[in-house]
């Protein structure tokens, strides 16, 4: 009788425990899939922002053609991508050819002086920082989201109810080439 | 990050129990003295209502109390759009689940400081002033700062230290000031009613109670003053730690601290809010000891010897290569941080605000906030129409052109926006 009563506590308490742990991995994918939305939604903020922008330059800087032919292909190449690696070394070119067109505008004083192009110059600005800002708190939750699905007990749930890794944001970025490789030779 | 608040939520009770501690002796004591037999627990009673309806006024309405003491008034994005656009990007960098309202204080005096006990209706608050002085990533290191008090209920620690401070100091004036001017009529009845050994107790507990009267309030203001010094260079790491910028923070700062304006809204209660001290000249002279807010000098120095990165142990780094070997700033769980986060470039656009443009914007800033209309007249002459221009239309004084008054345009925008963010 007192052995019956010790194997059903002790399966309650199996139950029990699997059931919360299923439920917080179900929460850590919310987080992940709420993280990319912030990020999805400042992308497309950006992918608005930039006709606007062509269309008030392009008066100003006749001689720059190519480089806002750049812009246009990236930012189409950027609204085609599927899937965050893609997406992510889409939107990192578009990135790098935004910051070679603002090293540009620093030749047009006049430019400089439009009321409109100055505050779509500053919403781009804030917009590319809150990519970064959301991109940063987008991996951590990814990083948090993937240890738990590799670490045991969490693993086997996780397997069994097809939790999958997700992919981290991440930015070809000239700074990030620049770390030193540590090789052990 | 968490773990920060959670430290500082240790803390805070620490800090509450042992404030209360002191209302509480207080309160027996004074009891006490006044009623020899059994007043000390109606003392007692006495401190701690003092101290609850104080904690309530100031839960329910502090930060509306706060914010018209300093005449902040609530802006919409149309009145300075960066603003609210380094605002988000700090929330999101937070994690903050909601945009804190934002207010400017219409004074040349450049500062800025947070309100509100819940992250969820928080508000930030910065003046006229800074936003004409700073660039785009000055701002953004004075919000990062901001948003990390807020981050980090620095602000409800603050309270709570700033209520049980109060309620002492209230107790110990009124008694010593009760004891100045009935000190003639109480001796006399207590003489006389009490026998011999009772009255050679009483005489202790009135000596104790007066050393207890003038020291309490001396002990809990320097407690106060060191957990606001400390949470002032908590907010620096945090906000060095969002930004990934130190430098725009310590530039920042360096402008703030360089101004010799006086902020007139600001007193000695609302001072420890601000994020560099509002009262400077009288602020300068005081000892270390004494002081709401660490010296700005040393607070530019630790962010500008900040190198490798701009995580917690960074800080640190920089605190003990400032401070001396040795000092502490980030509780240990903090120092666990070794996300690796680079410093980052500053923005490309800047261009240069020198003190003649700095002015003109101030002037722009403070009439956009009195809502008044900016009308540029197509001979390029721009006018500031006040608020209570009544006539649909206004005559160039330069060309004489009629332009057009959009005030009910400037209206339907703002109730628009208005109902966006309900």
């Amino acid at each position: 009788m007192g052995f019956l009563i010790v194997v059903i506590i002790l399966i309650v308490f199996a139950v029990l425990m699997i059931v919360s742990m299923y439920n917080s991995l179900i929460k850590l994918r919310n987080q992940v899939k709420n993280a990319w939305s912030q990020i999805d939604v400042q992308l497309k903020r950006r992918h608005d922002l930039i006709p606007n922008l062509i269309e008030t330059v392009k008066g100003y800087m006749t001689h720059e053609r190519e480089t806002l032919q750049n812009i246009t292909n990236a930012r189409s190449q950027a609204m085609n991508a599927t899937g965050v690696a893609d997406k992510a070394k889409a939107e990192g070119e578009l990135s790098g050819a935004m910051s070679k067109f603002f090293l540009v505008v620093e030749n047009y004083p006049d430019l400089k002086a439009n009321q409109n192009f100055l505050a779509l110059q500053e919403e781009l600005t804030s917009t590319e920082n809150k990519i970064s800002f959301s991109r940063q708190s987008y991996n951590d939750q990814v990083l948090f989201y993937n240890n738990k699905i590799q670490m045991f007990p969490s693993n086997i749930l996780a397997g069994m109810f097809n939790f999958t890794q997700e992919q981290f944001f991440q930015v070809e970025d000239k700074a990030d080439r620049e770390v030193p490789k540590v090789s052990f030779q | 990050m968490w773990e920060l608040i959670q430290a500082n939520r240790r803390k805070s009770m620490i800090l509450f129990v042992t404030m209360g501690i002191a209302l509480v002796l207080l309160g027996f004591l004074v009891g006490s003295y006044f009623i020899p037999n059994g007043g000390g627990f109606f003392g007692i009673i006495i401190a701690l209502f003092i101290w609850f309806v104080l904690s309530l006024i100031s839960y329910f309405s502090g930060s509306s109390i706060l914010l018209s003491i300093s005449k902040a008034q609530e802006v919409t994005p149309e009145v300075h759009q960066q603003l609210f656009n380094v605002v988000e990007e700090m929330q999101i960098a937070a994690n903050l689940p909601k945009m804190p309202k934002v207010y400017i204080i219409n004074e040349a005096a450049p500062n800025a400081f947070a309100t509100g006990i819940k992250p969820e209706n928080s508000a930030i608050t910065v003046t006229a002033g800074l936003l004409s002085r700073l660039n785009r990533d000055e701002l953004q290191g004075v919000i990062a700062h901001e948003m990390s008090h807020i981050v980090n209920r620095d602000i409800l620690l603050m309270t709570f230290a700033g209520i049980m401070l109060g309620s002492i100091v209230l107790i110990s004036e009124v008694f010593l000031r009760g004891l100045w001017f009935s000190s003639g009529t109480s001796g006399r009845y207590k003489s006389s009613s009490s026998s011999n050994s009772s009255g050679q107790g009483q005489m202790i507990i009135m000596v104790i109670a007066i050393i207890f009267a003038i020291l309490a309030p001396i002990l809990a203001q320097l407690l106060y003053f060191a957990i606001s010094r400390k949470r002032e260079y908590l907010a620096d790491a945090n906000g060095a730690r969002l930004t990934r910028y130190p430098e725009g923070l310590a530039s920042a700062l360096e402008k703030i601290s360089s101004s010799d304006l006086d902020l007139k809204v600001a007193n000695k209660v609302t001072a420890p809010m601000y994020i560099v001290n509002p009262l400077k000249k009288k602020g300068m002279k005081l000892a270390d000891l004494t002081s709401t807010h660490p010296r700005t000098s040393e607070r530019i120095k630790i962010l500008r010897s900040m190198s490798g990165g701009a995580n917690y142990l960074n800080y640190q780094e920089a605190f003990s290569l400032v401070k001396g070997k040795g000092s502490r700033i980030i509780p240990p769980s903090g120092l666990k941080d070794n996300s690796n986060i680079q410093i980052k470039q500053p923005s490309a656009e800047q261009p240069g605000i020198d003190k003649v443009k700095a002015k003109r914007s101030l002037g722009d800033i403070m009439m956009t906030v009195n809502k008044y209309a900016f009308i540029t007249c197509a001979c390029g002459l721009k006018m500031k129409v006040p608020p209570d221009y009544k006539q649909p239309e206004i005559v160039c004084p330069k060309c004489g052109r009629k332009n057009h008054v959009p005030f009910e345009d400037i209206a339907a925008i703002a109730s628009a926006a208005k109902g966006i963010n309900v």
